[in-house]
């Protein structure tokens, strides 16, 4: 018996688009085969990973990851600075969290003026998220697309009970769009399908199937990411073409493993080094079930996911 | 290409004599095809047949034990590229890599980290599983020694030995034979010197060659020479490569039914910094790796990785369950709220995940109902007034808190009527329909 390389040819592609400005900008998607399988396919734009920041100080994040912005994390101009100068990430995250009713309340037009202020300060692409409030993150969205006009941004999460709003403030502003769904491949599907009902092209979406910190569910969002991602390559279901979002960050730093100290749970290891692998370990599974584009927290784990990218591509 | 019942059929001697204890030659064919019958079932059937039957029902990918004893492990076995389509049978041995050119001392502390390395999560009991000795000494007469301090340091682990040269492997296998060693491994150069050492003392070997088409080749001679359970080892190095050529490994074997490929693999990820190599050791785990080679075993990574496996390996067809009890999250005092949600793993993750949103301490009753969500076990009847009024009352939780009221999930809203009447003296309080209103909720009441 001679071997013969087995390989499969799909008929669909994952779609791609461009965010950011200019010689900054950067591309996810465009893939025609399962994640960094190239001896049958092409994979022609590297999966991006966007450091989260947020607009009131991280008062509920663990230390290990608070520690690492402690000089910054009090005005997210300058913590945007650092992630872009010091960090050199790729792209941001901004999450206007302040704006939750539980939080601070803050007024949307107060949420504009953050983002406008971060785009002043950076040139790295932004992803502006909301308060994951269904009715406050329909108002915020839309002034923060407003401020963000032109600059080409992914602005979300819209979801079922709220995209509307979201979509025509993408729509009007020029933005790309995420759509989060809760764990259910047809959820996704239509979701995906009721936005571009409202004239929004798909090519301009990434879906959000909701992410899930290893440990507390990551078999669920693994499987249906990788469900959706056979669905557009060997089904070439349109629906299903666009990339793929991991929110991991928010998922993984406040399950028990990130927080527990060593003192309490000696068989877990130390506590700093836990965190942090739990973060890369979640986000690199993510990456092999086909996300494209990642929102992270730590620097290190960031660093490590990178690497490990690095050796993928 | 797995046969079917009819084909299976012509070849059996069709004399519906019921030895099988099925009622005809036919019945039994058809379970032969489905996999729920041996063939050795038919004291009848003729040697052509044997063979052409043996050959076809071969499972796809070869099954055979790592190790010996309660903590061996199954390796092989595998009928899926993806997760969804059916269960990840057997999960992947994590191993330990130790060099034969360090101090006894240094040896035996490595071997005893193996051999403490249980934890128990969410009810399973999770270790690395085996430590790979390598040869690095370039002393034979060293590399047995070291074989046996380790094997006698860890004495559940399995024990691999990472050694090209037949001659001192063989001296090392010999030393540690009860423990039925993975030898580690054949190449271009020894294969008919490890194979003799494997045949003769009945242990599996690892074949070693660069990319899955010499590596078939080599299978192909190994089996050759009498050796049966094989482990393959694709000379993968960087992530790309594992998850290249194990991808191409696995498919060969199930879409392609190639017999060559058709053994569990192993990867060795060693890097210097130990984070990196969880993340590719991560890549070897959910990409089809058997075995895994680590270069260190820090407990913040097991846990981390021992969990992985565990996520991957779950039977996406069962519903994941949590134990059920009261939980406590933050730090409750006796007037923190009561809720109460179902056994479901992904229910109690998101309604335990917005408590914790909330910031406000509170206990969670997780009632076991067979691992179905709120909505599945009322509908089901594992959910019911009566058996939530008899959990709430044997979980002994009355003695830990200074009230009496329990918060129902908003999809029961019906049930809170009978609730109270089986619950005497309890208020039940109807609470959000969805977790995401958990946070809102709590803090309206606090």
């Amino acid at each position: 018996m001679s071997y013969v390389i087995p390989k499969e040819s799909y008929t669909g592609k994952v779609l791609s688009f461009d965010f950011g400005k200019d010689d900054r900008a950067v591309t996810v998607g465009g893939e025609n085969t399962l994640p960094f399988l190239s001896f049958e396919g092409q994979q022609p734009s590297r999966p991006v990973i966007a450091c989260e920041i947020q607009d009131c100080p991280p008062d509920d994040w663990p230390d290990t990851v608070k520690e690492a912005y402690k000089d910054v994390s009090g005005d997210p101009v300058a913590w945007a600075r650092h992630c872009q100068d010091v960090l050199n990430a790729k792209a941001i995250a901004l999450r206007l969290l302040s704006t939750h009713p539980d939080r601070d309340d803050r007024s949307a037009e107060d949420a504009a003026g953050t983002v406008r202020d971060v785009l002043a300060a950076v040139d790295v692409p932004l992803v502006i998220l909301g308060s994951n409030h269904i009715e406050k993150d329909s108002t915020v969205l839309v002034a923060a697309a407003e401020a963000a006009s032109g600059y080409n941004c992914i602005i979300g999460k819209a979801q079922e009970g709220n995209y509307k709003t979201i979509v025509a403030a993408a729509l009007a502003h020029n933005h790309k769009l995420i759509a989060m769904s809760e764990l259910d491949i047809n959820l996704a599907k239509q979701l995906n399908i009721l936005i571009t009902q409202m004239g929004f092209s798909k090519e301009k979406l990434i879906t959000d199937p909701m992410c899930s910190a290893l440990g507390y569910g990551l078999e669920y969002t693994y499987s249906v990411m990788e469900r959706i991602r056979l669905a557009a390559l060997a089904q070439n279901d349109p629906t299903m073409q666009p990339p793929i979002l991991g929110d991991v960050g928010m998922y993984v730093w406040k399950i028990k493993e990130t927080v527990a100290p060593e003192a309490d749970v000696p068989e877990w290891g130390t506590l700093r080094e836990r965190g942090i692998a739990w973060e890369a370990i979640t986000a690199t599974a993510m990456l092999l079930a086909g996300t494209n584009l990642l929102i992270m927290r730590h620097p290190a784990a960031i660093e490590t996911v990178e690497k490990t990218i690095d050796e993928l591509v | 290409m797995a046969l079917t019942g009819i084909q299976i059929f012509k070849l059996l001697p069709k004399t519906n004599c019921k030895k099988c204890g099925f009622p005809t030659c036919l019945a039994f064919a058809m379970k032969l095809a489905q996999g729920g019958v041996e063939l050795s079932a038919c004291p009848d059937v003729s040697e052509e047949a044997k063979k052409t039957l043996g050959e076809a029902s071969a499972p796809p990918i070869r099954t055979f034990d790592l190790g010996t004893g309660e903590k061996a492990v199954k390796i092989g076995g595998e009928t899926v590229l993806f997760r969804h389509e059916k269960k990840f049978v057997n999960p992947c041995a994590l191993a330990l890599n130790v060099k034969d050119s360090l101090s006894d001392g240094e040896l035996a502390e490595k071997a005893s980290e193996v051999a403490s390395s249980e934890i128990d999560r969410v009810g399973q009991k999770l270790r690395v599983d085996a430590v790979c000795v390598e040869y690095a000494s370039g002393d034979a007469a060293r590399y047995e020694a070291a074989v046996r301090l380790v094997a006698e340091k860890a004495p559940e682990a399995a024990v691999i030995l990472n050694c090209k040269d037949a001659a001192a492997a063989g001296a090392a296998v010999k030393a540690v034979e009860g423990r039925k060693p993975l030898l580690y491994g054949a190449d271009d150069g020894n294969a008919e010197a490890m194979a003799a050492v494997a045949k003769a003392h009945g242990v599996p070997l690892v074949a070693c060659a660069e990319g899955p088409g010499a590596l078939s080749a080599l299978t192909e001679k190994i089996r050759g020479l009498g050796v049966e359970d094989i482990v393959l080892d694709s000379g993968a190095k960087t992530a790309k490569e594992i998850i290249e050529h194990n991808t191409q490994i696995r498919r060969s074997a199930l879409k392609k039914n190639f017999k060559p490929l058709g053994y569990p693999v192993i990867n060795s990820v060693l890097r210097d910094d130990p984070l990196f190599e969880a993340s590719v050791a991560s890549v070897a785990i959910a990409k089809y790796a058997s075995i895994v080679i680590l270069g260190s075993i820090e407990k913040w990574k097991n846990l981390a990785l021992f969990t992985l496996r565990q996520n991957l390996y779950t039977d996406p067809q069962v519903p994941m369950q949590v134990e059920q009890k009261i939980y406590e999250i933050g730090e409750p005092g006796a007037d923190a709220p009561l809720m109460i949600t179902t056994n479901f793993s992904l229910t109690y993750f998101i309604v335990s995940g917005e408590i914790e949103n909330s910031r406000v301490p509170a206990r969670l009753a997780v009632m076991d109902c067979e691992g179905l969500s709120v909505l599945t076990a009322w509908a089901a009847g594992k959910f019911t007034a009566a058996k939530i009024a008899q959990f709430i009352k044997e979980s002994g939780v009355e003695n830990r808190i200074s009230h009496k009221e329990l918060i129902l999930p908003g999809q029961v809203a019906i049930l809170s009527g009978a609730l109270e009447d089986k619950l005497e003296g309890w208020k039940i309080t109807v609470g959000p329909r969805e977790a995401n209103a958990i946070p809102t909720f709590l803090k309206n009441r606090a």
